[in-house]
């Protein structure tokens, strides 16, 4: 691997590390050297569990199993030093309490694909460990329920392997038969036995509700299936993947710099906030610093959709609740927000603006006005939301004390962001791990005290202020200079130059029709998104293409613990929890 | 002309009258329709339907001609007799209830001596609407909705006949003209005040208008009872929603309001714009408040209302019998 890493905190200095290397001599097998700012280890496939398990079980412990997911390392060229594997099954962990991060690694062989089951350490491994046999078709030995998830349960093959082809004319044109559509159908048919679920309970039948994947609340295509006392909830299974399109195999086969717009419509409400974690991550692997500027204007438009994204969030959860009203004013405000953002990057929803190096233009003249407006515009609204809703009986009523869970239960579930800080844990990466300079602004971090419906509801609106403090001090002090790296990695890159300049005119043809190499290595970046963490981890096999890129993406563990927080709640109430949650269904399923 | 007798006379002017109460309670009701959107519109800034005729006001017609020509489907997996029936009862139980409320002192389909009675059992019966439509879909939601109702009915009907007994107390007379004529001094809203607070609520409750539209409840049950009807059959329980909303908010005035007292103004003016008032009150609760818990609206119901109207029958028939000589 390169020897020239950026971030690079090896075991040495790292006091569990070390202790975690002296308890399994035998276990931990290599420790690579990464751009992903975390030490990573690669493990004997016994000892997993019991690692886990040990740095679970720490002072200041690694509570969170943040990420987990698989490479089909059968096509990579470049892995020296690295233990032979077929298949790589990774584990990212998370402590909030050290603010570090560990990773580790369990080679495969093609001829014994099989991780053992570590959902016994961490809880909300089940999905992702019903995720890598989906994907790749890694068996789990010991899950509960390892089933497809994102696939529907009658796909064949596993899409993220190597050989399974990425092109849709790599297949015969789709037909769908009646007969083929009773098929799917009835695969779709939920049956309570397959989960464990009894029919009924002294004698009285449970009534089995589909909610979903076409309702009026369930924010997408998204289905859970109630198992119902009257309404009561005694159980529920939520059902994922209508809305799967396979954004990481699209990586793979797109160049590094024509696969920004695809991250725009991962959490389609967060617009440019989901092209930063892509790039930043980028930039890594390509070792490029950009200009002050540039950090200014992504953080500033970045703010700027994580207000759209929480106006959008203000609105569909009072409609949850049964207000019609502030939906239309929340449009109306975010309407006023896409007069800026359109201004600034000439796209509404998906301005796909940022670069690798840098963001596509500067900023166009009279700019402070137009984000002077804004935030002279929705102080006022804020308050009227407040007084009108958040202070409102009902409104009370219905979100106090509903659906609430503790920051242990956050942490066991991989709950993230604003869901996590209203149970008063205060984890912001903008605070925590500062990238993209925000550690140049005055905010603060809102914290909730009971995680319940109305603290989700009431510290969005208060995260709205802050980001209005930042985009204030943006337009305060943008600090002047290039909007894009002076880097031959930057792609495109500045084009004023290109007219005047052959080397610059070389580069700019090579990435544009061929795109920009970047050599092999990992690199990750986490960001604070509109809905959590989110985050790229981009393998680079020394291509113009990404070898793997995994997204993590913060709704995907959001919807996985809706049953331990619903068991025993009404109907009503999973709607306000699913309202408080926030997520959308690209972010779960990309 | 020995055929024309003063008795035929009154018969047709009397079926001439139920006539245009009839169909002007239906046609109001449809119009409400375009009306409540189009408040909506205005306190929600936005525009509501405005595109069909001069200011939307043809959209009437537009909803009309599509509602009339969808396909009127039922389900293979429903009861028939039982799913057909349902909205039947919904749009005829409440229609009915009209004739018993004066609207002028000439208008009116009927002086009958049980009028309120009438109307109670009317209420009554209406909950069968929704509990057949819901029970008939052969659909989980619309049977949560149909639960839903009928505790939700149960709990509010009680209370709402006993809210009423207050105003008839104090006229002495089941008979709505008897108790229009009786607020000739003074609106019974003065004197019964608890009585119109908690009637309004049952009122609300009994038409399943927001917040108390719990059997509907778009964002839970997807509209609950009557998720499975289409064209006319869905046609009859939204306008019996309206006409419901308009038999609730003249029987309020006429209870409450002193009815078509007022002054200056002819009789069927003030009867008008009293109504009309409670009606944007209608429309402008549904754009103003979110939706309870369906269970906190039935504790509402038996642990705030129930007792509320109780303690004001006996505080109503002690001051009755303290001011009332030789009682």
């Amino acid at each position: 691997m390169t020897t020239d890493t950026v971030a690079n905190p090896v075991a040495a200095g790292n006091p569990m590390i070390e202790a975690l290397l002296e308890q399994f001599r035998e276990g931990v097998r290599h420790v690579q050297q990464t751009r992903t700012g975390m030490p990573v280890l690669w493990v004997r496939r016994d000892s997993l569990t019991d690692i886990l398990q040990f740095l679970k079980s720490q002072p200041s412990p690694f509570s969170m199993l943040y990420d987990l997911s698989a490479v089909d390392e059968r096509l990579r060229s470049h892995r020296e030093h690295l233990p032979p594997a077929d298949f790589t099954v990774f584990y990212h962990l998370l402590s909030v309490e050290r603010n570090e991060d560990l990773m580790l690694k369990v080679a495969l062989t093609e001829d014994d694909l099989r991780v053992p089951s570590v959902a016994p350490v961490f809880a909300n491994a089940n999905w992702y460990e019903r995720e890598i046999w989906d994907m790749f078709g890694i068996g789990v030995t010991g899950h509960p329920h390892l089933q497809r998830i994102l696939m529907p349960p009658t796909w064949t093959g596993h899409p993220l392997r190597k050989d399974y082809p990425a092109r849709a004319t790599e297949f015969d044109p789709y037909t769908l038969t009646v007969a083929g559509q009773d098929t799917e159908q009835e695969a779709m048919r939920f049956r309570p036995e397959a989960w464990g679920m009894a029919r009924e309970r002294d004698g009285v039948e449970f009534m089995f509700l589909n909610l979903g994947p076409n309702h009026p609340s369930a924010h997408g295509a998204f289905r859970v299936v109630l198992q119902l006392d009257g309404e009561e909830i005694v159980d529920c299974v939520p059902d994922i993947g209508y809305h799967h399109r396979g954004a990481e195999k699209m990586a793979e086969r797109q160049s590094w710099h024509s696969f920004i717009p695809y991250t725009d419509r991962i959490d389609y409400t967060g617009g440019v906030m989901n092209n930063l974690p892509y790039v930043l991550a980028a930039e890594k692997l390509a070792g490029i610093e950009v200009p002050e500027r540039v950090k200014a204007i992504r953080v500033m438009m970045a703010e700027m959709f994580r207000i759209s994204s929480h106006l959008l969030f203000l609105g569909t959860y009072l409609q949850d609740l049964g207000a019609m009203s502030p939906v239309f004013f929340t449009f109306s405000d975010r309407q006023r927000a896409y007069k800026v953002i359109e201004g600034i990057t000439g796209f509404r929803m998906h301005p796909a603006w940022y670069r690798i190096g840098g963001v596509a233009q500067d900023l166009p003249r009279g700019w402070e006005k137009l984000v002077r407006e804004f935030l002279d515009w929705m102080p006022a609204r804020l308050r009227e939301y407040e007084k009108a809703m958040m202070e409102n009986a009902i409104v009370r009523d219905r979100t106090r004390h509903v659906a609430a869970f503790n920051t242990a239960d956050a942490l066991e579930w991989g709950v993230t962001g604003p869901n996590l800080r209203a149970t008063g844990c205060n984890f912001d990466l903008r605070k925590q791990r500062p990238y993209s300079g925000y550690e140049n602004f005055d905010f603060e971090v809102p914290l909730g005290a009971n995680g319940d419906v109305f603290d989700r509801g009431q510290l969005r609106i208060e995260e709205m202020r802050q980001s209005l403090r930042i985009i204030q001090q943006c337009v305060q002090h943008m600090p002047a200079g290039d909007y894009k790296a002076d880097h031959p990695l930057t792609t495109p890159p500045p084009r004023e130059r290109m007219l005047q300049h052959i080397e610059t005119l070389i580069t700019h043809f090579l990435q544009v029709s061929w795109g920009p190499v970047l050599k092999p290595d990992e690199s990750l970046q986490m960001v604070e998104a509109t809905k959590g963490i989110n985050s790229y981890y981009l393998t680079s096999d020394g291509n113009t293409m990404s070898y793997r890129t995994r997204i993590r993406t913060p709704s995907f563990p959001h919807l996985q613990q809706i049953p331990a927080v619903m068991r025993g709640g009404f109907v009503p109430d999973l709607i306000a929890h699913l309202g408080s949650i926030d997520f959308v269904m690209a972010d779960v399923d990309r | 002309m020995s055929w024309w007798t003063p008795q035929l006379a009154a018969i047709l002017w009397a079926m001439f009258q139920a006539l245009v109460i009839l169909l002007g309670a239906v046609l109001l009701g449809a119009v409400l329709t375009v009306v409540e959107r189009r408040l909506l519109g205005l306190w929600q800034d936005r525009y509501g339907p405005n595109r069909v005729g001069p200011f939307g006001s043809l959209q009437l017609i537009a909803d009309m001609i599509k509602i009339f020509f969808k396909e009127d489907w039922i389900p293979p997996f429903a009861d028939r007799s039982l799913f057909v029936l349902a909205p039947v009862i919904a749009f005829a139980s409440l229609l009915l209830s009209f004739i018993i409320i004066p609207i002028t002192p000439g208008w009116g389909v009927s002086d009958l001596h049980i009028g309120l009675l009438f109307f109670l059992a009317m209420a009554g019966i209406n909950v069968y609407a929704v509990l057949l439509g819901g029970w008939a879909s052969g659909n989980k939601y619309a049977l949560l909705g149909a639960l839903r109702a009928s505790a939700q009915t149960l709990s509010y009907e009680v209370f709402m006949g006993l809210s009423l007994m207050g105003v008839v107390a104090l006229a002495g007379s089941f008979n709505l003209r008897d108790i229009v004529a009786a607020q000739q001094d003074l609106w019974f809203i003065i004197p019964q005040f608890f009585g119109f607070a908690t009637f309004l609520i049952a009122g609300i409750a009994v038409t399943h208008r927001h917040p108390f539209d719990q059997p509907e409840a778009e964002q839970e049950l997807a509209d609950g009872y009557h998720v499975e009807y289409s064209s006319m059959k869905f046609g009859m329980f939204f306008i019996g929603e309206y006409v419901g909303m308009l038999l609730v908010s003249s029987l309020i005035v006429t209870l409450f309001f002193g009815g078509w007292h007022g002054p200056w103004l002819p009789p069927i003016l003030w009867f008008a714009i009293k109504t009309g008032f409670f009606l944007m009150l209608f429309i402008l609760l549904r754009a103003a408040l979110p939706r309870p818990r369906y269970d906190r609206v039935m504790s509402f119901g038996w642990k705030i209302c129930l007792p509320l109207t109780l303690i004001n029958l006996l505080v109503t028939g002690a001051v009755i019998l303290l001011v009332t000589p030789n009682a």
